[in-house]
């Protein structure tokens, strides 16, 4: 065999393998070694769980060149492939937190200039995740080794926030992280009534009285609604003057150019809801303004499950670690929501719903929903392949299959349990170490006397 | 059927829970309470029991008697009229212990002055607050309850079980030693608040101090002055054992009342910190004081100056891998009580929210990844720790004959994402059972219909003839 041999002492050894050269430049320094080459890799010997299929107690995954080539108990492992020994470890498909901000946000308190997670103004359609995410922020690197592979990270505020992008956790610049980089349109609808949501910080319709508050409602409503209108009619007179260039040159507009693809169904639309009469209003929106709806937030889904499924509208579900909201609530009330949802057929997934920090809360939020009514197999969907599916990867990412980009975790154990070890970690094919700010602060004091 | 719905209403709740809250009684006074076991025994059978201290055992029985944990072995014999609960499969360990926490706090921070060792946190407890149960359903049994972190000195903390349903006097943990709140770095600096405009929050004013320099010089001063002022009262006490004439007590202060109890180590102080230079400057500041600090809380960087930590003998109280969300907690890091506890510092996680309180095991199971913990220590960083933290450890925090009878029975090992709490005891007496919330819950939903339909209830239109209240006149746009 001509292949190179890794030993257990896992994430040294890929270090090594990695190209070492620091990216110095970026803003609060960069704790996030970049990851190696693309190549031909072959983990022998693990358990592997494609979650498309069934278990493999003992085979082989080969890697090559950023894809999964194969997968099963007698997948021949290329020449000249670097072997991984996969005794006692378990391979899994790198899972996707599709409910948080990373990359965006740095310290929330007390240091501004660290954060770009919102635009200035209510309609913000234009300004894209993309360009605002730092692959130098530490939350990529202590994210990405629990497992956490690719994230979809959105603008927050306003009524339109932005775009959100799909970036895999791993890459010295935004166009090497990318995934799809304008995957869904940000849509944060006033809220119907008083209260709900948050601390203050959503968007909120104000005014002293009901009638008040409904009339400002409608109000942004209406300017949501001719935003997209326009949007519509920009778009045929594009179409209009590229099939005929007799016409006028219509003025170009990037505000409306970006709605474009979502006004058209192309991509989707996240709408911000989380009490059921905002889910029912964000629908009832979406099916008006015929935009292809994904509901998040989502803590009271599992009330009107049946109404979802008909509609078939997911949901990236964000509250299953909340307390309960109202005080007569079962005290497992989020907890147990992914159960009813899977029950009821309502296609969703388990996102962290933190801005990034602590997204790496990830696994143990579906291990939560699992403790309460969810399957073990359908927890690990729910953070896998149902959020690529429903934002419209599933046939890149989200399982072990043949063709797909190879986001895999390779653990010791259990990847929704705290207590498992990541060993071995490959983003978009190439070996990623698993050295972050964390470490490398254990390691400069654990010893010190 | 008269009776009127409220979201927030605790009515509904007590009507709905196993067990409805008595009167909230304040607690005027602060005689701790004794604790009278009136219930039946309890015999668990067939456990995997997580001692914690004395290791794990296999198809064990354990006996819950007089609020006590009377018995530990196999095939216990039932006493006459004890309760029987097969524990075939299940996991039992000792009540989780939550070193810092806010919950049934109707009030926080007295803010306004940069030393509030006057006020006490078990002068504003409601014991009907619901995330009680909530707590107990993550198998918390014990909680420290501290004044907020606004300033240098804060309030005279509260050490609680969580008997939901019973008078907050029988909720103060017997014979638990008193504390004290202090608090360092941004949160007392104010600097955060200077640059957040937060809607329909009136701004926070500038108040001495507003750097880590006048944090020293405020602690100084009023241990200065306290013990001044102990010295005063210990001049006055000679005096008087001498029986001289004509002598006048010096004036009570009940600002450094508390204070001189901490110089004398009758009163533990827990404070927040976060930056390990801020630790340091108040380690040695007790030092020159003769005064302990019981327990550094939050403490995120007390993993770069862990000897020095240790060397004074102060426990930690940290968060599993909370960090970022302020400039002070940027250098977090999750390996922080691993490295703790290697240099000998009691350290424990901590909750200090409603919301993480309710799932501290998964919080303790992360540092088995982060720094190697075994499974025995990362349970005593939610149990046994923290009950030394608060100075309780001879009575709950393990599972040994002869502690209170505080447990929690597990679906699963507690340390797994898949575990969930089957019942919590509190001295023997069940304070949460998942089979009896599940089997009222049609009855919860039911009344919870009944009374939205209830008259009162119903939007005013639907009932006109009742007259009391006027809809508005319709605005135009």
């Amino acid at each position: 065999m001509m292949s190179r041999a890794f030993t257990l002492c896992a994430p040294l050894c890929v270090a090594l393998l990695v190209a070492t050269a620091p990216d110095a430049s970026a803003q609060l320094g960069s704790y996030n070694p970049p990851p190696g080459a693309r190549g031909t890799y072959a983990i022998k010997g693990a358990r592997i769980v494609p979650v498309s299929g069934a278990e493999i107690a003992s085979g082989t995954v080969v890697i090559v060149d950023g894809k999964i080539q194969s997968l099963g108990v007698n997948a021949t492992v290329p020449v000249g492939a670097n072997v991984i020994d996969g005794k006692g470890l378990v391979v899994y498909p790198g899972m996707m937190d599709a409910g948080t901000s990373l990359g965006l946000s740095e310290v929330s308190q007390g240091a501004a200039a660290t954060v770009d997670v919102s635009e200035t103004g209510s309609f913000n359609p234009n300004a894209q995740a993309f360009f605002g995410i730092n692959p130098h922020s530490a939350h990529v690197g202590v994210t990405r080794v629990v497992g956490i592979t690719h994230v979809l990270s959105r603008p927050t505020g306003g009524i339109m926030s932005g775009q959100a992008a799909i970036m895999n956790l791993a890459g010295s610049t935004a166009p090497e992280m990318v995934v799809v980089q304008r995957a869904a349109l940000v849509i944060e609808l006033p809220r119907s009534g008083f209260g709900g949501r948050g601390f203050g910080f959503a968007p909120t319709t104000g005014g002293a009285n009901t009638q008040d508050v409904n009339r400002t409602r409608q109000r942004q409503l209406d300017s949501l609604r001719t935003m997209l209108k326009d949007a519509e009619a920009y778009a045929q007179v594009m179409d209009a003057y590229a099939k005929d260039k007799t016409l006028p040159r219509p003025k170009q507009d990037v505000v409306l150019a970006s709605m474009v693809p979502f006004i058209r169904g192309l991509s989707p639309v996240l709408l911000i809801a989380d009490r059921t009469t905002d889910i029912r209003e964000a629908v009832a929106f979406a099916e008006e303004m015929k935009l292809k709806p994904i509901v998040v937030g989502g803590r009271e889904a599992w009330q009107i499950a049946a109404y979802l499924k008909q509609h078939d509208v997911p949901v990236l579900l964000s509250s299953v670690m909340d307390l309960p909201s109202r005080e007569d609530d079962n005290y497992d009330v989020n907890y147990s929501a992914p159960g009813i949802l899977a029950k009821a057929g309502v296609r969703f997934a388990i996102t962290s719903g933190d801005a990034g920090a602590e997204a790496r809360n990830l696994p143990y939020t579906a291990g939560m929903a699992a403790a309460f009514g969810l399957s073990k197999d359908d927890a690990l969907k729910s953070v896998t392949l149902w959020p690529a599916q429903i934002l419209g990867v599933g046939d890149k990412l989200g399982t072990i299959e043949a063709g797909k980009m190879a986001n895999l975790v390779i653990t010791d154990g259990d990847v929704l349990e705290a207590k498992t070890n990541t060993k071995f970690l490959f983003i978009d094919g190439r070996p990623v170490p698993l050295d972050t700010k964390h470490t490398a602060l254990f390691e400069q004091f654990k010893d010190r006397k | 059927m008269k009776r009127v719905f409220q979201f927030s209403g605790a009515a509904m709740l007590a009507a709905a829970y196993v067990i409805a809250p008595a009167a909230s009684a304040q607690r005027s006074s602060a005689a701790p309470a004794t604790s009278v076991s009136t219930v039946g025994a309890t015999l668990i059978r067939n456990a995997t029991v997580l001692t914690v201290t004395k290791g794990t055992m296999q198809n064990t029985d354990i006996l819950l008697q007089n609020g006590k944990i009377a018995q530990i072995g196999k095939n216990l014999p039932a006493p006459a009229g004890a309760t029987i609960v097969d524990a075939t499969g299940k996991f039992v360990m000792p009540g989780i212990i939550d070193p810092h926490s806010h919950m049934m706090s109707d009030a926080i921070n007295e803010g306004s002055l940069s030393v509030t060792s006057m006020v006490r946190i078990d002068d504003v407890l409601n014991p009907t607050a619901v995330n009680i149960y909530r707590a107990l359903a993550g198998g918390v049994t014990s909680i420290n309850i501290l004044h907020g972190s606004a300033n240098t000195i804060g309030g005279q903390n509260a050490t609680v079980k969580l008997k939901f349903g019973k008078d907050v006097n029988e909720m103060m943990f017997p014979g638990a030693p008193p504390g004290i709140k202090f608090a360092l770095g941004e949160n007392v600096t104010r600097k955060n608040q200077n640059s957040i405009n937060i809607p329909g929050q009136p701004a926070v004013a500038k108040r001495y101090p507003t750097s880590r320099m006048g944090q020293e010089e405020v602690l100084r001063d009023a241990f200065t002055r306290a013990r001044d002022y102990k010295a005063s009262w210990d001049d006055y006490k000679v005096r008087v054992a001498k029986n001289e004439k004509g002598l006048l007590a010096p004036r009570r202060d009940l600002e450094l009342e508390p204070l001189v109890e901490v110089l004398e180590g009758k009163r533990l102080v827990h404070a927040h910190s976060y930056r390990a230079d801020e630790m340091l400057m108040l380690l040695n500041l007790a030092d020159d004081f003769g005064f302990k600090i019981k327990t550094l809380q939050h403490g995120l960087e007390g993993y770069k100056i862990a000897s020095e930590i240790a060397k004074h003998g102060a426990g930690l109280s940290t968060f599993a891998d909370s960090w970022s969300y302020k400039l002070e907690a940027y250098d977090a890091i999750p390996y922080n009580v691993a490295i703790l506890m290697r240099h000998g510092v009691v350290a424990t996680i901590n909750s200090d929210s409603d919301e993480r309180v309710r799932r501290l095991n998964i919080d303790a199971a992360k540092l088995m990844k982060y720094g190697g913990l075994t499974e025995e220590e990362a349970l005593k960083t939610i149990t046994y720790n923290g009950a030394i933290q608060l100075g309780v450890e001879k009575r709950v925090g393990s599972i040994e004959v002869g502690k209170d009878a505080d447990i929690a029975i597990w679906s699963a090992h507690p340390l797994s994402v898949y575990a969930n709490v089957d019942k919590t005891f509190i001295d023997g007496e069940l304070f949460f059972d998942r089979q009896k919330d599940l089997a009222q819950r049609d009855a919860k939903m039911k009344e919870r219909a009944d009374l939205e339909k209830a008259e009162p209830n119903q939007a005013p239109r639907a009932v006109p003839a009742r007259g009391v209240i006027t809809p508005l006149p319709e605005m135009q746009p």
